[in-house]
């Protein structure tokens, strides 16, 4: 039991990429150029350490593996659908992960002492839907990417491709309001601010378009959710079944 | 009058098959230009089966048998034809269809690895709908059955080959399906384990009627439990009908090695018209055809002073071996 302890325990660390980008951040005065303070910017890195635990989703690489290793066929004849397998497994996941976020979180404040907040309730609760309807976003992305096994077999290196504008543009290296305005008013009209960006933005206090950003949230859930039911029908017609 | 379960009408499947040379070369020209070909694996192919029917698919690796049982189940769809499981037809995965089946595939495995075998049973139990105190009913039944109880708490990763594929067994019948597609579900397992695994099953069709298709390499599946085979042949399908019928007309005659009780004896039964095939002093052996075999045996009981009679059958693996190289038996 012990490896399966210190694999969670580094697996939870694995995700401090935003404190890192804090770092960069107030090591280079850079958040003076965004008008930000230095205690909103920790708490938003902080933030967007919570959502990123909450929100991470690896569900293509388990669906390549599985459809590869043939594992995927005894699922497929259950009345019911694979993907809640996955679903399951991720939220089961992010359980596990939540002391170790905490405990993250507690060392974070021992050494930034005034970025120490309280969020009032209702936004709190906000941030939770949001920070859930931003696992929803990408968790249905990944799942349509996963799908593409059933024509590539190697989706993972979609889902890599896809990797890059996700690490740029959804908020973990840098606010979104850091990017020039032009660039920003593309940007919102593309899932990736609402995967991290807007729910750090929220729950760290920093000012954000409420409603603007969940009814977005919500949309390319309706958008996605269609376009996966579409091709995981048609990618079921193609599977092969192999190693199976 | 008992009815046909599964109806497969004109089934046929293509694959497409890409290939790739060897080296750099072959590498790079398999990005730009790649090669691919359709492969027709399964042709044409028709069937029925009533329910309650145990039905061997026997064919060489790579003949179709595999291929044939996952578009039974829905699990691949088919190129042309039509199939109907159940009134359904499976490739559109219904409920009601998948909560009537189930698929076991040798080697592999549906369980939780680093759980114990219970938590995946009740994982299947809610599923397929069950609820706690009928699982449990079942869970005890199967376990029972199929003589397994401690290995239901330890972890999967720790049992052994024969107590994972009982278990997989388990978790693959808890919500007691009718149709049963069994792909090679004894491989690896060791001789005691194989028996036992064909034990249960002629128990579980006595006990519920379920239909049961089945793949095996092993002889010995098919024999104890199927009186009917399906022969399949390059995708197509050589020999559908009783499996003592196919046996028969494969081998026609049985040797019998007598030993009489002097030479002179056996100098008598070499010249009174049998087929002799070697004779050493007072040991001889015959060939006798299976349609006259009683009474052959008869006529040599009664004329000839015999001390012991030994009958050699073929081995049935050398039997059937020759279906699976034949294109077409018309029995």
């Amino acid at each position: 039991m012990l490896e399966y302890r210190v694999e969670i325990a580094l697996w939870a660390i694995s995700g401090i990429i935003p404190f890192f980008m804090l770092n960069i951040w107030t090591n280079n005065n850079l958040n003076e150029s965004i008008n930000i303070s230095d205690i909103m910017l920790s708490r938003y890195f902080l933030c967007a350490f919570f959502v990123r635990q909450f929100s991470v989703v690896w569900v293509v690489f388990s669906f390549e593996e599985d459809s590869l290793m043939g594992k995927v066929s005894p699922y497929l004849i259950q009345p019911l659908n694979p993907f809640f397998r996955y679903f399951a497994q991720h939220i089961a996941e992010q359980i596990t992960r939540f002391p170790f976020a905490l405990i993250i979180a507690f060392f974070f404040f021992i050494f930034n002492p005034e970025s120490i907040w309280i969020p009032n309730l209702g936004i709190l609760l906000l941030s939770l839907v949001s920070t859930f309807l931003s696992f929803l976003i990408q968790f249905l992305i990944q799942s349509i990417v996963a799908c593409l096994c059933f024509w590539t077999e190697k989706a993972s290196s979609i889902e890599r491709l896809l990797f890059i504008p996700t690490l740029f543009l959804s908020g973990l290296l840098a606010p979104v309001v850091s990017f020039p305005a032009y660039v920003k008013s593309w940007i919102y009209l593309t899932p990736f601010p609402y995967l991290i960006d807007f729910p750090a933005n929220l729950l760290s206090g920093n000012e954000t378009n409420i409603s603007g950003g969940l009814s977005m949230q919500i949309l390319w859930i309706f958008l996605l959710f269609p376009l996966f039911k579409k091709i995981w029908s048609e990618g079921t017609k193609k599977y092969t079944a192999m190693g199976s | 009058m008992v009815q046909n379960i599964i109806d497969v009408r004109n089934l046929s499947k293509s694959f497409d098959i890409s290939s790739k040379e060897p080296g750099l070369k072959g590498t790079i020209k398999h990005f730009f230009k790649r090669q691919t070909k359709s492969l027709k694996v399964i042709k044409d192919i028709s069937f029925e089966i009533k329910e309650g029917e145990i039905v061997g698919f026997l064919g060489a690796n790579g003949a179709g048998k595999t291929t044939i049982l996952k578009m039974l189940c829905g699990l691949i769809y088919p190129s042309e034809g039509s199939i109907l499981v159940s009134g359904y037809l499976p490739f559109r995965r219904k409920e009601n269809f998948l909560k009537n089946i189930t698929l076991i595939m040798g080697q592999k495995q549906q369980l939780i690895w680093d759980l114990p075998p219970i938590e995946s049973f009740y994982l299947n139990a809610s599923i397929y709908d069950l609820d706690k105190f009928e699982a449990k009913k079942r869970i005890k039944k199967l376990s029972e059955m199929l003589e397994i109880d401690e290995e239901l708490f330890i972890p999967v990763r720790k049992l052994s080959l024969g107590q994972r594929m009982k278990s997989e067994l388990l978790a693959a019948l808890i919500h007691e399906p009718n149709i049963l597609f069994l792909d090679e579900p004894t491989l690896g397992l060791d001789i005691n384990a194989q028996r036992n695994l064909r034990k249960f099953l002629q128990k579980y069709n006595k006990e519920t009627n379920a239909t049961i298709c089945l793949t095996s390499h092993y002889m010995k599946d098919i024999t104890s439990l199927c009186k009917r085979v399906i022969c399949v042949h390059e995708g197509a399908i050589s020999y559908d009908g009783k499996l003592d019928l196919l046996l028969k007309k494969l081998s026609p005659v049985k040797e019998i090695l007598i030993v009489c009780r002097s030479e002179e004896d056996a100098i008598k039964l070499e010249n009174s018209g049998f087929t002799v095939k070697n004779k050493i002093k007072n040991e001889i052996t015959i060939k006798i055809e299976n349609n006259s075999f009683t009474s052959s045996l008869k006529t040599i009981l009664n004329n000839f002073d015999i001390l012991d009679l030994f009958i050699n059958e073929p081995p049935i693996d050398e039997v059937i071996g020759k279906v699976l190289i034949k294109k077409d038996y018309d029995i």
